[in-house]
């Protein structure tokens, strides 16, 4: 089964089609067909193992399918030029820093990579925007898992993605920042940004998606406005 | 408001950058490198019979063997950091070339070995009581060429096995092969510069570890972005 429940009218922002990723004789994802408007957010729910971390990955360009095809803006997700990385912001499980660098350096390093201009303030706003400012001096290795999680938000949100992923974005967040997370990606849809959110806590994820898929033995198997 | 995306060497700068701003900060790799480089000088120095070896016939394969391994303790670590939170995912999500990652990655191990190397020569001087006399020029010459070529396939190889059980037995057993014409043409320089040859009597030997950097280097640049695509 496919997402059939695309409400149409903005411009299409990411389209996938038919993906099927196994790994040795288990497949994972037997053929998902979505779509992203601008503006959307989708959250993308199942049970745990049901391969929505795979698709979220395939998604990014980090994983490649066995079959099928990511078109970014129409440009595929997994093409050559490093420019069509700069649409796509990511909240894995991991928070892809570095226990090293301070969170003040962590982003700072990423906003260069994204050649955004004066890395130092968008580091600096990017934690503001997730009320970590206090921390922006400390390594990650003394964060708590809460707080880990919204750095890595930060971090994903830093380049202001056209589309955002998140993987169980709201995983060790206490309410307030649940909150402060649902009003961030509420303030996206407007700009025309798109999200896509995994998750199997659905009752965060309904208050600012636009439409749930539920993805069950590899396939989308309903999914609802 | 986007910039414009960094280029290729851009990128391999803040990447080497930040390499080396979390090294000097851990310090770990480093301190690890030379210690076991002076262990390994001392072991050559104690283990060898001054009335059967002089010391200059062993000193220049000692020295590049010390270095050899320091090196292998460094390259080990250098994609292990990219995977303790992921970090790999956000270098491989950024808007830059693959090639910015080999050369970042590189830029940073190759400054990291000669770093150590430089602090193991004064104390192969110190433990091989051998004399420098001029050569110092030459020797730093042979160090750049033979370094970069082993470094450029260590840091292939440090991609390749970081994901792989048991890397750490992994890297060396893939490397040292590769290592060995530098490591020979670079011991042959330097034993050469030793002994008060001049430098251009090596000169085969200089253009042999040209040749090799110019196509490991190339190759490495080739072979590593498809190593990330999964």
């Amino acid at each position: 089964m496919t997402d059939s429940s695309r409400p149409g009218g903005s411009p299409l922002l990411l389209r996938a089609t038919d993906i099927r990723r196994s790994f040795g004789e288990r497949v994972v994802l037997a053929g998902v067909s979505l779509t992203l408007d601008e503006g959307e957010t989708i959250a993308v729910t199942g049970p745990n193992g049901v391969g929505k971390t795979t698709l979220l990955r395939i998604l990014a360009g980090l994983l490649r399918p066995s079959a099928g095809e990511v078109t970014v803006d129409g440009i595929p997700v997994r093409t050559a030029d490093p420019a069509s990385r700069a649409t796509i912001g990511l909240l894995s499980h991991r928070a892809m820093l570095y226990d090293d660098l301070t969170l003040q350096e962590n982003l700072e390093f990423a906003a260069r990579l994204h050649g955004l201009p004066d890395p130092r303030r968008v580091a600096h706003d990017a934690l503001g925007q997730v009320e970590l400012l206090s921390r922006s001096g400390d390594s990650p290795r003394t964060l708590s898992r809460g707080l880990i999680q919204r750095a890595a938000l930060a971090r994903a949100l830093l380049h202001a993605p056209r589309l955002l992923l998140l993987d169980e974005p709201f995983t060790g967040l206490d309410s307030a920042a649940a909150q402060r997370l649902k009003s961030l990606l509420a303030a996206r849809r407007p700009a025309g940004l798109g999200t896509i959110i995994v998750t199997h806590q659905l009752h965060e994820a309904r208050d600012v998606a636009t439409r749930v898929l539920a993805l069950q033995d590899g396939a989308i198997a309903s999914a609802a406005a | 408001m986007r910039g414009p995306l960094p280029g290729t060497v851009r990128a391999a700068l803040i990447i080497a950058g930040k390499d080396l701003r979390s090294e000097l900060r851990r310090r770990t790799a480093l301190v690890s490198a030379v210690v076991f480089a002076a262990l390994i000088l001392a072991i050559f120095n104690f283990a060898r019979d001054p009335t059967s070896l002089r010391a200059d016939q062993l000193a220049p394969s000692a020295f590049w063997i010390t270095c050899a391994f320091a090196a292998v303790t460094a390259l080990s670590r250098a994609f292990a950091v990219e995977l303790e939170h992921g970090a790999l995912d956000g270098l491989l999500l950024a808007p830059v070339p693959r090639e910015a990652l080999f050369l970042g990655k590189f830029l940073g191990n190759l400054v990291f070995v000669l770093v150590v190397e430089s602090i193991a020569l004064p104390l192969f001087v110190l433990f091989f009581n051998v004399s420098l006399n001029g050569a110092l020029p030459g020797i730093t010459l042979v160090a750049l060429l033979a370094t970069v070529g082993f470094v450029a396939v260590g840091t292939v190889f440090s991609a390749l096995t970081a994901r792989v059980r048991f890397n750490e037995l992994m890297l060396p057993v893939l490397l040292l092969p590769f290592m060995l014409p530098p490591l020979a043409g670079a011991a042959q320089v330097t034993a050469a510069l030793l002994n008060g040859r001049p430098l251009l009597e090596s000169a085969g030997w200089l253009r042999l570890l040209l040749v090799y950097d110019i196509v490991f280097v190339t190759l490495s640049l080739l072979v590593f972005p498809a190593l990330f695509d999964e």
